[in-house]
């Protein structure tokens, strides 16, 4: 861009900011979100320069107790609806309506170092004799580490697994982990394994959507919030067409319309 | 209440204390009277781990000891299991993070000491371990006990570290810091209260104590 050119947007963008004062949203997500939702904001914020949108990753559990408490987050999207369910429940909700943004999906993934053959030996990979540690999510309170043991169980390796688990403190965690050599081999949100940040770092299988419970996201604009116009804006540009398209480029499934 | 957790936090503050102890005293006795001109940065090296943040230590030491590092491989070669994600893995990560805590009061006691003593040991034919156990640590006693007290509670109070290097594995990892963030994660606040309010407890009993055992015995400040 011309040095001038960047001179008169900025005034552009000056002049526009003394029109229409331009509103700030912060916004509490899930850590398997990282890479889709940056993705979203920067789209999201070329059709609305007016609304600043910054986003937090961490734990779902953690925001929960951080916003039963007012924390000032304008949304929540929450790995795991039982959250902002439960929040709602609790008239923390702007529209009482929670919304289903996304359905989580898991692979078992190891680094590109590995000499594991993932692709053919599927789940069986994490009992390979060469396989010390396996991380997973916290089943306790990550989202994808119940489907983790879940999907261990229902494939019948969850017994010989289970001495070789190692818990990360989210699903972020535990790929990174497997990442750093720290473990040998994980099971981890599809969304995190073909990000393009990890996609050449390693190699993964994708676990039957069958053999775990049905891992819903879903969200919530938060009461109290102060731009709740920019705010709905926001959940419907994630919820409608554009959003869709980027879930599903990200390994999430849709929920049905 | 999560007994388990708290067994294994006073075990790995205990080890910790104990490494510290060994390494620490002689690193300290040396820093106090070396008259090397680089020592200044031996004493910034001691206290690095004061200043970044734990996320700084706990991600560099999962990079070092994890199996694509050549320490890494090297242990796992010598001793046949790796570090991550063992109690050994955490004693290392947690001796390293408290360590100027254990050193730097160290060092300021023995630094406290007359020469003279020393002097005087020597000439009465004492040789340098004897004059340090029987004329320097009787001495520094108060300042080897503040150290002793700072890194336990230090190890104790550890969450950061173990956070980003433990893998949270009952009885192994899983200290009662970790069991506490876990149990207000799960939404188990009653659990989590109970842990907290043990720990808060158990912290004031021990410094309480050291406190008043300080003020008994030894005179730590100048007598009114």
């Amino acid at each position: 861009m011309k040095p001038i050119v960047r001179l008169l947007s900025l005034i552009g963008i000056l002049a526009g900011a003394g029109v229409v004062p331009a509103a700030e949203l912060t916004v509490a997500a899930a850590a398997d979100l990282k890479f889709a939702l940056d993705d979203l904001v920067a789209k999201f914020q070329t059709n609305q320069s007016s609304v600043n949108v910054k986003v937090t990753y961490g734990s779902s559990g953690n925001f929960y107790a951080q916003l039963q408490n007012k924390a000032p987050f304008d949304l929540f999207f929450s790995a795991d609806i039982a959250y902002p369910r439960k929040l709602a429940a609790a008239g923390l909700a702007l529209d009482t309506n929670v919304f289903l943004y996304a359905v989580g999906r898991i692979v078992v993934w190891v680094p590109k170092e590995s000499e594991l053959d993932v692709g053919k030996l599927g789940i069986q990979a994490l009992l390979a004799p060469s396989v010390k540690k396996v991380a997973v999510a916290n089943p306790q309170h990550a989202p994808y580490g119940r489907a983790a043991v879940a999907a261990m169980k229902s494939l019948q390796v969850f017994e010989q697994a289970e001495p070789k688990l190692v818990y990360g403190e989210n699903i972020a965690q535990t790929a990174q982990f497997v990442q750093s050599g720290a473990a040998d081999i994980g099971i981890i949100a599809l969304s995190l394994a073909i990000a393009p940040q990890m996609h050449d770092a390693g190699r993964h299988w994708e676990i039957p959507f069958e053999s775990y419970p049905r891992m819903e996201q879903g969200g919530i604009v938060v009461n109290g919030t102060k731009e709740p116009r920019a705010a709905r804006a926001f959940r419907d540009f994630v919820l409608g067409k554009h959003g869709r398209e980027v879930f599903k480029r990200y390994g999430f499934s849709l929920p049905e319309r | 209440m999560d007994w388990q957790a708290m067994g294994l936090s006073l075990r790995l503050a205990a080890c910790t204390t104990l490494v510290l102890l060994v390494l620490g005293l002689p690193l300290a006795h040396w820093l106090a009277h070396t008259r090397r001109r680089w020592r200044f940065l031996i004493e910034a090296v001691v206290a690095l781990p004061i200043v970044p943040p734990p996320t700084v230590l706990g991600f560099y030491v999962l990079m070092a000891i994890g199996s694509l590092s050549p320490v890494g491989r090297s242990y796992e070669a010598l001793f046949g299991h790796r570090l991550p994600f063992t109690f050994q893995g955490l004693l290392v990560a947690s001796v390293l993070y408290s360590l100027p805590f254990a050193v730097q009061p160290f060092a300021s006691a023995f630094a406290t000491v007359d020469r003279r003593m020393m002097e005087a040991s020597w000439c009465l034919g004492v040789g340098g371990l004897g004059t340090f156990i029987r004329v320097v640590l009787p001495l520094a006693w108060p300042g080897v006990l503040t150290g002793v007290v700072l890194s336990f509670a230090h190890a104790i109070g550890e969450f950061g570290v173990v956070l980003m290097i433990g893998g949270d594995l009952a009885g192994v990892t899983r200290t009662a810091s970790i069991s506490i963030y876990d149990q207000v994660q799960a939404l188990n606040y009653s659990a989590a209260h109970q842990t907290s309010l043990a720990l808060l407890f158990f912290s004031f009993v021990v410094l309480a104590l050291t406190y008043g055992l300080q003020r008994r015995f030894i005179y730590v400040w100048p007598a009114h």
